[in-house]
């Protein structure tokens, strides 16, 4: 096979995308690595993505429905829809922080071999997944236990983690490349993720937003419609979700994504120039 | 048919000198920059911040396929910048580079080697990340473990491998990548010298194969052996490019901070004191096929000269021959006779296959009725041997002070006897 190649200033050839293809028994073992690496290492191993969502339900349980005296969308049990929340939301904020720093981790890679470097903040996804499935499991469970049963909803399931995904990759490519640049970055990406936790809607339902002067702004954010939907799915029509925000959520997300990876584009070649 | 063509290759780099160091800025600095900016003092301009930096400039070279190219040249010279350049980790400020064929470079042992997971998953995961496709790695696995020696230690995280396991894993990874180009940067600095003596012999491999190699090193015996042509650069420049003992041997004469001979031809001015004045100390060495610079086979002569002022001074030299780094090889001298005032020469000859290949330093002493030190010229003549070797596969670093030649004989004495 004749394989060609041509170097030159300001970015990548033509061919970027059959690379990335090329490439893709890599972007399998990198994610491997993550994963088998992240479970080797600690004690409990795979008990913590069991005991994390857990233990942040509980406490939430405690502080917003006991505490505060929070409800949610009636007719649906408070924990469910707390569980729910975090399981997408979890999905997101740890996709979107792994992807932020995967350049930065793998610094070690990008001085010393090339492959496209889009691979790297793909293949940290993987880790969120597993926990994600993980997550997933235990809520199926608590549900059936709970005697709540699953709606037919839920075969739209798959459109909503893609659309998470989407958006966590969208925000995170441009995380991941302004962290290579800017070292302070990377302290703003929990805070980020902080304040998420607050202004979307895992310990409330989007319901309470309904009517007011400011729901039009809090909707423009594709993680509200994004969970939302994904409790719809799960939890059934008795669940809080506005189908009129897919369309801005999907336009959202998938505008964030084009524009995200044409700068990781434009800037990945000369990551290693500030590593 | 040429398989790699560059033409007009430059890489700038911005240095900032405000800065602590060129590594990242944080999102403070611009902040702070951006303040000072707007309530800016004017600042001293003849005090620039940022200073451009071209670790390359114009490369052109074009290589054939098969070529086993070497190069050389100073640190910071841009022969790491051109590797990355070619291996694609960073890109070229201007120009390009065409590449007909598969390329592989080995910047580093083990690269991606991750130290929790273990020596089998790490082969797969270095080697994925080198390019193998895993049907090859498959392939070639029982081959990389045998040339590693590492079969015992499979399953056990790499994070437990001493530095040489580690090293002979990571080179056995990259030995059995069949890309049809090579690039390998100075991988052979690490390791004992069994393991370079096995990386040298499998890059011999390689370049015997036809396949295209680019080797930079400071290892010049091993450029020698392995590479047909040469480049040498300077300061961001290709400045030569040839045969490979041509390019060594400019190398070698523009590097080394030699002093071969000294003189003084005015008597006023000339160091000493009222007893002894120095005329000259000169290095003649006599090279060796048509070379230019000392190699271990070059025999020496160092011809000291100096004017003697008093009539029936009773004489002789000493002269001490150090390492560079100060120990002392060997101090010979003369013996002690009477001369009258004038000019007096002393020759001392040092044989070939005597000394071992490094950098020497001379001091020369008159002493007086063979106790008082008249003069010492210390450190007056420094000079390189090159290494050179004939019919052996090693090059790592030959020990030892000297290398001389002796007599060392071996036969057989004696045959067992089978009843």
């Amino acid at each position: 096979m004749q394989h060609s190649t041509t170097i030159k200033a300001g970015g990548s050839e033509k061919d970027y995308w059959k690379d990335l293809w090329l490439n893709r028994q890599l972007l399998w073992i990198l994610s491997k690595r993550d994963i088998s690496v992240r479970y080797k290492q600690t004690l409990l191993g795979l008990a913590w993505s069991v005991l994390r969502p857990l233990m942040t339900m509980t406490i939430m349980v405690f502080v917003f429905s006991l505490v505060a005296k929070l409800e949610g969308d009636p007719g649906i049990p408070y924990p469910l829809m707390v569980l729910s929340g975090i399981t997408i939301w979890t999905f997101f904020s740890n996709t979107f922080t792994q992807i932020s720093n995967s350049i930065l981790i793998n610094s070690n890679l990008v001085s010393k071999v090339y492959f496209p470097r889009l691979l790297m903040p793909l293949s940290s996804v993987a880790v969120g997944f597993v926990d994600f499935v993980i997550t997933f499991v235990i809520f199926l469970l608590f549900t059936i236990i709970s005697g709540y049963g699953l709606s037919w909803n839920i075969i739209f399931l798959p459109a909503f983690v893609l659309l998470t995904f989407i958006i966590s990759l969208g925000v995170g490519l441009f995380f991941a490349v302004l962290n290579v640049r800017f070292r302070d970055i990377g302290q703003l990406i929990p805070f980020i993720v902080q304040v998420g936790f607050y202004i979307c809607p895992i310990a409330y339902t989007s319901r309470l937003v309904e009517g007011e002067w400011f729901e039009s702004i809090y909707k423009l954010n594709p993680i509200v419609g994004i969970i939302d939907g994904f409790r719809w799915c799960l939890l059934g029509d008795k669940a809080y979700f506005d189908p009129q925000s897919l369309y801005s959520t999907t336009i959202i997300s998938l505008v964030i994504l084009v524009l995200s990876v044409m700068y990781f584009r434009k800037k990945e070649n000369t990551f290693v120039d500030h590593i | 048919m040429p398989v790699i063509v560059a033409e007009n290759i430059s890489k700038k780099y911005i240095i900032d000198h405000q800065r602590k160091s060129g590594g990242p800025s944080s999102f403070r600095d611009i902040v702070t920059d951006t303040v000072d900016k707007v309530f800016a003092r004017k600042k001293n301009d003849n005090f620039k911040e940022k200073e451009e930096f071209w670790a390359l400039q114009d490369v052109n070279f074009s290589i054939d396929q098969g070529d086993r190219i070497g190069i050389v040249g100073h640190n910071g010279a841009g022969k790491s910048t051109l590797l990355k350049i070619l291996s694609r980790i960073t890109e070229p400020t201007t120009g390009q580079i065409k590449i007909d064929g598969r390329i592989a470079s080995l910047l580093e042992v083990g690269t991606g080697f991750h130290p929790e997971l273990t020596g089998r998953e790490n082969i797969f995961l270095n080697g994925a990340i080198l390019g193998m496709a895993k049907s090859e790695i498959k392939q070639s696995f029982d081959a990389i473990i045998d040339f590693a020696g590492v079969e015992k230690f499979l399953d056990t995280p790499v994070k437990r491998y001493s530095s040489g396991m580690y090293v002979r894993l990571g080179f056995a990874i990259a030995a059995h990548l069949n890309p049809e180009i090579l690039i390998v940067d100075e991988v052979l600095a690490v390791g004992d010298t069994e393991f370079q003596k096995k990386c040298l012999g499998k890059m011999r491999d390689v370049s015997e194969s036809g396949r295209t190699l680019l080797f930079v090193s400071h290892n010049l015996t091993a450029i020698q052996a392995l590479c047909n042509k040469s480049f040498y650069f300077e300061k961001g420049r290709l400045i030569d490019q040839g045969e490979t003992l041509h390019i060594v041997t400019n190398y070698l004469s523009k590097v080394s901070h030699k002093t071969l001979e000294k003189h003084w031809d005015d008597i006023e001015h000339a160091p000493g004191n009222d007893q002894v004045r120095i005329k000259s100390f000169k290095l003649l060495p006599e090279y060796q096929e048509n070379l230019s610079h000392i190699d271990v086979r070059t025999p020496m002569d160092f011809q000291f000269q100096f004017w003697n002022m008093e009539e029936g001074a009773q004489l002789n030299l000493s002269m001490h021959l150090y390492t560079f780094t100060g120990e002392c090889i060997f101090n010979v001298g003369t013996t002690s006779q009477a001369f009258g005032a004038g000019l007096v020469t002393g020759t001392c000859s040092i044989p070939g296959n005597f000394l071992n290949d490094g950098s020497y330093v001379v001091s020369m002493m008159i002493v007086k009725d063979t106790s008082t030190v008249l003069y010492n010229m210390e450190e007056a003549l420094v000079f390189d041997i090159e290494d050179y070797r004939e019919n052996v596969t090693w090059y790592g670093k030959w020990p030892g002070y000297i290398r001389p030649q002796l007599n060392f004989s071996i036969s057989q004495t004696e045959h067992l006897v089978n009843d």
